[in-house]
């Protein structure tokens, strides 16, 4: 029968089509019909810390790190609780990653401080020895970037209906607010400015001050955020 | 559908392949060479600041080498295999030459915007589909104008059947249109919004469901970049330098057939012990290992072509490229469904076994198997023979000798970083923190850098053998033929 389709391009084609078709729609097609609920407790990340999740994209993190503690004792010893499916549901796109070369950072906001973070950045051998982890002394300098951060959050929100500016948990209170632009981004700096006392860089300060935000006070609100 | 027309066929767009292939190749890997050493030495990662850093350098080493290296090696394949097996030239089609063209100026863009944006840091952080919205778009354009190549020249052949490779050829085609169009789904924020970079997109999937449709994408990315379109090239060039027919007629059917049909579940293997249902994680490791069947059915067929003619290996460094590069697809493919085997990904997940596991296909398969269709083509194409065989000779053993040190340095690694992680004492307490198995490793990452380098060393000796083959290789009159010829 085969022969047939060999002389016959268009039909071989379909038939290809066919073939490879068949597995995405059994595999990937009924989670989708099922969507992926959010676990009580979980929350969209707020303008500032998007803005570091995308600091994060951008340097990759997510080639060496992981957000997925698998559900072994092992894991969970050394990470906390194992990963939920709905804890994923605000998190466009997944970071998962596919390669410990360091640990895994899905908790890390339980067990490691902005203080820990900002010394870790600007020279990770000073609280981990031994680490093959570049220094990111840039991210001290570079701007983060809160209109493509206000862009997204504003995206998910009016796209996906990822519920900003909605009282999630029935106690009267709006649980992450978003609003119009000028008030998130007078939020997201009122944000930095609370992650920014707690740092030592003189010139991160300074910068926080003038309302600019750089981009490791993001980074470090939402490594913060991971809980 | 007259057979003994004489057709002049028309190299241009498959040498300009062919040179951007080398040239990606040498991008690609001297980027993975870096990589290796920054992880053996991590001081050297802030040699160059922001943009010098192991997270920014890996997603450009990995397209340079997926959709620069890789895919060049296939369209210049396709555009030399293609005409030969259909026996028409491009030359007769001025559209479809146009096309061609318009496919290589298009791809040639691309990949170069995908180096500078890459660089910038502008990646959405899928693997293997980190190029944003505007470069999604661009690379849509040039698949669908590959496409028509396909189906124009299919359709204006002389020869009724399609030869094996073109079954591939079109599988590749259609499958990675149907991916990649699915897994870019992205909504672009200034667009919505009216605020922040207008190169910013939010992917239209969450979590877990972005999760199970990126590991559709990306395990089949490796299916039908790395695997698929080099069988083409493989079922092209093996029998035609060696002057053997194919093995089994049969056996490339089933292969081929069952490879369409299992390899697109296999996905899923990528998320066991992850959150998404557990049926699915069982399906992907079950068909992970069916996947078995079809992958060794065309790697035996392969290999069955060389019956009775194995002596050419000591005759042709040719068929020592392609008889190594189809070894390697068995390991490879029998490596693949052992880690996806449940208790073994419960440790090999997330180790360097994995970057071993990749590495071993493609340095063994997709690189040696292209580098040897360039080869075969580059003397046919220019009218020249190659530049040095004794060159050829010492490069094969260099970069054989390179892929051993990468895999079994790798395989060392990512065994021992799986067992120190689970590893408790007498108290019920983890014996090991996460540094004390980082730290453990330097030296594997140090043989792998080694190996990675002479890997390198031996593709810079390709490159200039290929140079000088072009530039200064003894002219040919003909195109060479061998003792026994095959059709097509």
């Amino acid at each position: 029968m085969f022969h047939w389709f060999e002389q016959r391009p268009f039909f071989f084609a379909v038939l290809v089509f066919v073939f490879i078709s068949f597995a995405g729609i059994i595999e990937v097609i009924p989670d989708f019909a099922k969507q992926s609920r959010p676990t009580v407790g979980t929350k969209p990340y707020s303008v500032l810390e998007l803005a570091g999740r995308q600091v994060y994209i951008k340097e990759s993190c997510n080639a060496c790190h992981s957000q997925l503690v698998r559900p072994f004792k092992s894991e969970t010893d050394r990470y906390g609780m194992y990963s939920l499916s709905g804890e994923y549901a605000y998190d466009r796109p997944f970071l998962w990653g596919s390669k410990r070369t360091g640990p895994d950072l899905w908790r890390v906001g339980n067990y490691r401080t902005t203080d820990w973070h900002e010394n870790h950045m600007m020279d990770p051998a000073s609280v981990v020895p031994g680490t093959v982890m570049p220094a990111y002394p840039h991210q001290f300098e570079n701007i983060a970037d809160l209109d493509t951060a206000y862009a997204e959050a504003y995206t998910v929100k009016t796209v996906f209906a990822t519920p900003y500016d909605q009282d999630l948990n029935g106690d009267g209170k709006v649980d992450v607010e978003l609003g119009e632009y000028n008030s998130a981004i007078a939020n997201a700096k009122a944000d930095a400015a609370a992650i920014a006392a707690d740092m030592k860089n003189q010139a991160v300060k300074d910068a926080v001050t003038k309302g600019q935000i750089p981009e490791i006070v993001a980074l470090i609100a939402y490594l913060n955020s991971l809980k | 559908m007259q057979k003994s027309v004489h057709v002049e066929y028309d190299y241009s767009v498959a040498k300009a392949f062919a040179v951007v292939a080398i040239l990606f190749g040498i991008i690609g890997m001297s980027l993975g060479v870096v990589l290796a050493f920054q992880l053996a030495f991590p001081e050297l990662s802030n040699l160059a600041g922001e943009y010098g850093t192991f997270g920014r350098l890996r997603p450009i080493h990995t397209n340079g080498v997926t959709f620069g290296f890789t895919l060049s090696g296939v369209f210049a394949g396709w555009y030399y295999i293609s005409q030969r097996v259909l026996k028409v030239s491009l030359k007769e089609s001025p559209f479809l030459m146009a096309i061609a063209k318009l496919h290589f100026v298009l791809y040639f863009i691309t990949i170069i915007l995908a180096v500078v944006t890459l660089f910038m840091g502008i990646t959405t952080s899928k693997e293997y589909a980190e190029l944003e919205w505007p470069l999604d778009v661009l690379v849509v354009v040039w698949w669908v104008l590959w496409g028509i190549s396909i189906f124009g020249l299919i359709g204006i052949r002389r020869e009724r059947t399609l030869y094996i490779s073109l079954w591939y050829f079109i599988a590749t085609f259609l499958a990675i249109a149907m991916l990649y169009l699915f897994n870019n789904m992205e909504v672009p924020t200034a667009l919505v919004s009216g605020y922040g970079s207008w190169i910013h997109s939010v992917s239209m999937y969450s979590g877990t469901n972005d999760a199970i449709v990126q590991w559709w994408y990306g395990h089949n990315a490796v299916a039908f970049v790395f695997t698929v379109p080099i069988i083409a090239l493989n079922y092209y060039f093996l029998p035609k330098e060696s002057g053997q027919n194919v093995y089994s007629y049969k056996l490339s059917i089933l292969a081929f057939w069952g490879l369409l049909f299992v390899y697109l579940w296999a996905g899923g293997h990528h998320l066991i012990y992850s959150t998404v249902p557990d049926w699915m994680q069982t399906m992907g490791s079950v068909m992970s290992v069916v996947l078995i069947l079809p992958s060794w059915g065309s790697a035996i067929n392969m290999l069955l072509t060389m019956k009775g003619e194995w002596q050419q290996l000591q005759t042709n460094t040719l068929i020592k490229f392609m008889v190594l590069a189809s070894t390697f697809y068995m390991l490879s493919t029998i490596e693949g469904p052992i880690q996806a085997i449940k208790s073994v990904n419960a440790i090999a997940h997330f180790t360097d076994w994995i970057p071993g596991h990749v590495h071993d296909g493609v340095l063994g398969w997709v690189v040696f198997m292209i580098m040897a269709a360039l080869f075969h083509m580059v003397p046919r194409m220019y009218k020249r023979e190659i530049y040095s065989k004794s060159l050829m000779d010492t490069q094969f053993w260099l970069q054989t000798t390179g892929i051993v040190l990468y895999f079994t340095s790798m395989w060392i690694a990512g065994i021992t970083q799986g067992m120190m992680w689970r590893a408790y004492d007498e108290y019920g307490s983890l014996v090991y923190s996460f540094i004390d198995t980082v730290i453990v490793l330097k030296p594997y990452y140090t043989i792998r850098a080694v190996g990675g380098l002479l890997y390198l060393v031996g593709f810079f000796m390709f490159a200039y053998n290929i140079y000088k083959t072009i530039k200064c290789g003894r002219v040919l009159d003909k195109e060479p033929v061998n003792a026994t010829p095959v059709a097509a």
